[in-house]
């Protein structure tokens, strides 16, 4: 498989969908060129609905659509979703138990040179006080694919965490996914890290390999979703290791470095260490600067652990 | 509009004023400004232009109504019980814990009701979804909406304004609930509607202005509106905040206040009287 920019596969799976179901529809932000859903539109034009620059009304607007039965994928940037619209999210689809996939594109350092204002830390943390949702955050184009259609399947709201650049499969094409289910990437013995996102999966199987030339054996998960949580996966991978290592492109405080922390208070796990943003802003820069500049680096992490470990 | 048929209206608007006064005062408090100030538009949709059917809440073929102020929930649900949805006693209900009547209306608790609404600004951008999605759905059903005067602060509603527009969503016919005040004052102290009908038009809206109260005005722009093609409809209703609650009509402290059954008790005899 080459490498295909997420969004293609976004947009080429919604067109999938679509075409066995009448329901599908999407809704864009005039972001339709960033989001690369102008194919989706050229097939279903009637079924592609731009409403502009207005968030908050494609979310009621999503809202209003998903009450008569249709399925929409409303798509923004990551930022403006769970902020901008966050509210009209949260009532007109989530509160209403209506089934809504609300998209946030350009996560964490993705945004680049967009820069702080547009450079989302905080929207898994947001979207996590959100009841009874879906959230998940596909790192490769299988995973991708996958959820999208089981996205489609339930009937409740949903976040979906986009990464919109080309990304090297990690997954065979025929791997199956689930909602809610983490995925082992790596045996280990040593320690675990558990990764989201397919920037901090990437860096973490990075690290995983630099490790491994210090003697440490590291497990790696791919978190996949965020909300439900996949506990049980999570729980027994941590079992046992000396340290458990959370990666994540985002603030440490709220998501996944949170989530984990909470299994270890309510149910015991060794010592954790949360890689991720430390109560900062965003800013410009490219997207290896920015990982660089924040930490999140596989180097950073191999860092933080061996600080850890006094290896 | 015969004489009767307008009686009958009337008598009507009577009942489900009555019916909404007795519940908030049943429990001792509620928004009941802003549920008088809408009473007679939903008396003439229920009673005459929306097509629903009590039994079938969710029949495909009835229109929808979206009220996207969502506090007047309690005018919303006398006229639904009025109608058969549910019990009348069931309005006795309201806001007690466990209740399928909450203070804001909520698709998923009250038969009837078409979409959750509560936070200001949003109601009028669902409605929009719906008639967007009926109309993919070839179901020509109508999509009615009411917002507040108060409500029309928030931008999206604006958002909503220009979107609807140019969907061109003509099964869309939207009321303001202009009665000039909103919970810190007058709305032209606060956040001045100014040219409200220019506004409407300029958003690229068939406009018409009706007193609120007039049955047989309401009617009349409801019937031209839906024969209107093109463009969504705005009926901006003048109206009077607590309209026939004799204790709050025209006060500024109505949008949400306590009173007790002995006030709602003179209230009702009052428009008994009148009637």
């Amino acid at each position: 498989m080459a490498t295909p920019e997420m969004r293609a596969v976004y947009a080429e799976t919604l067109i999938e969908l679509a075409e066995k179901n009448p329901d599908i529809v999407i809704l864009e932000a005039d972001l339709m060129k960033a989001t690369g859903t102008g194919v989706f539109k050229e097939k279903f034009p009637d079924r592609a609905i731009n409403v502009g620059v207005a968030e908050s009304n494609m979310l009621s607007v999503a809202g209003g659509l998903s009450a008569e039965g249709k399925i929409p994928f409303a798509a923004t940037f990551g930022c403006f979703a769970a902020r901008r619209a966050l509210d009209q999210f949260f009532i007109s689809c989530a509160y209403a138990k209506l089934n809504v996939k609300l998209v946030g594109t350009d996560p964490g350092v993705s945004a680049a040179f967009n820069g702080g204002t547009h450079m989302p830390f905080e929207d898994l943390a947001i979207m996590r006080a959100v009841p009874q949702i879906d959230i998940v955050e596909p790192s490769d184009p299988v995973s991708l694919k996958a959820l999208v259609k089981k996205l489609a399947e339930r009937k409740n709201s949903a976040y979906l965490r986009l990464h919109r650049k080309a990304l090297e499969p990690i997954y065979d094409a025929s791997e199956q996914f689930e909602i809610g289910k983490a995925k082992l990437l790596k045996n280990g013995n040593d320690i675990c890290i558990v990764a989201l996102g397919g920037l901090m999966v990437r860096e973490s199987l990075r690290a995983h390999a630099m490790l491994a030339e210090f003697g440490i054996d590291a497990a790696v998960v791919d978190a996949l979703s965020l909300k439900p949580f996949d506990r049980e996966t999570i729980a027994l991978a941590m079992q046992g290791k000396k340290l458990v290592v959370t990666a994540e492109n985002h603030q440490i405080n709220g998501a996944l470095g949170s989530a984990v922390a909470e299994i270890i208070a309510e149910q015991g796990g060794p010592r954790l260490v949360r890689v991720g943003i430390n109560d900062e802003f965003g800013e410009v820069g490219t997207e290896a600067y920015l990982l660089e500049r924040f930490k999140l680096r596989g180097e950073d992490i191999v860092q933080r652990i061996r600080e850890v470990l006094k290896k | 509009m015969t004489s009767e048929e307008k009686k009958h209206l009337e008598d009507a608007a009577c009942d489900i004023r009555i019916l909404t006064i007795d519940a908030i005062g049943n429990l001792g408090v509620g928004h009941i400004g802003g549920a008088m100030s809408i009473v007679e538009v939903l008396t003439v949709l229920y009673m005459k232009h929306l097509r629903h059917d009590p039994k079938q809440p969710r029949w495909d073929g009835r229109d929808r109504l979206v009220l996207s102020k969502g506090h007047a929930g309690p005018a919303l649900y006398s006229t639904l019980a009025y109608r058969g949805f549910f019990p009348k006693d069931m309005l006795y209900t309201l806001n007690r814990g466990g209740t399928n009547l909450p203070s804001h209306c909520d698709r998923n608790r009250t038969p009837g009701i078409d979409m959750t609404t509560g936070s200001l600004g949003q109601g009028l951008s669902a409605a929009s979804g719906i008639a967007l999605a009926l109309r993919m759905n070839k179901n020509n059903a109508k999509v009615f909406a009411i917002i507040g005067d108060g409500e029309s602060n928030e931008g999206q509603v604006w958002e909503a304004a220009m979107f609807a527009a140019q969907q061109k969503l003509d099964s869309l016919i939207a009321f303001t609930d202009y009665n000039k005040m909103q919970i810190d004052g007058m709305t032209h102290e606060i956040n001045d509607l100014g040219d409200i009908e220019g506004k409407w038009k300029s958003f690229g809206w068939h406009v018409l202005r009706v007193n609120g109260h007039d049955v047989e005005a309401i009617d009349n722009a409801i019937t031209e509106a839906k024969q209107h093609t093109g463009k969504p409809t705005m009926i901006i209703l003048d109206t009077i905040k607590g309209k026939g609650a004799s204790f709050c009509e025209g006060s500024l402290g109505s949008h949400n206040m306590t009173f007790d059954a002995a006030k709602a008790a003179e209230a009702i005899a009052k428009l008994k009287e009148a009637r």
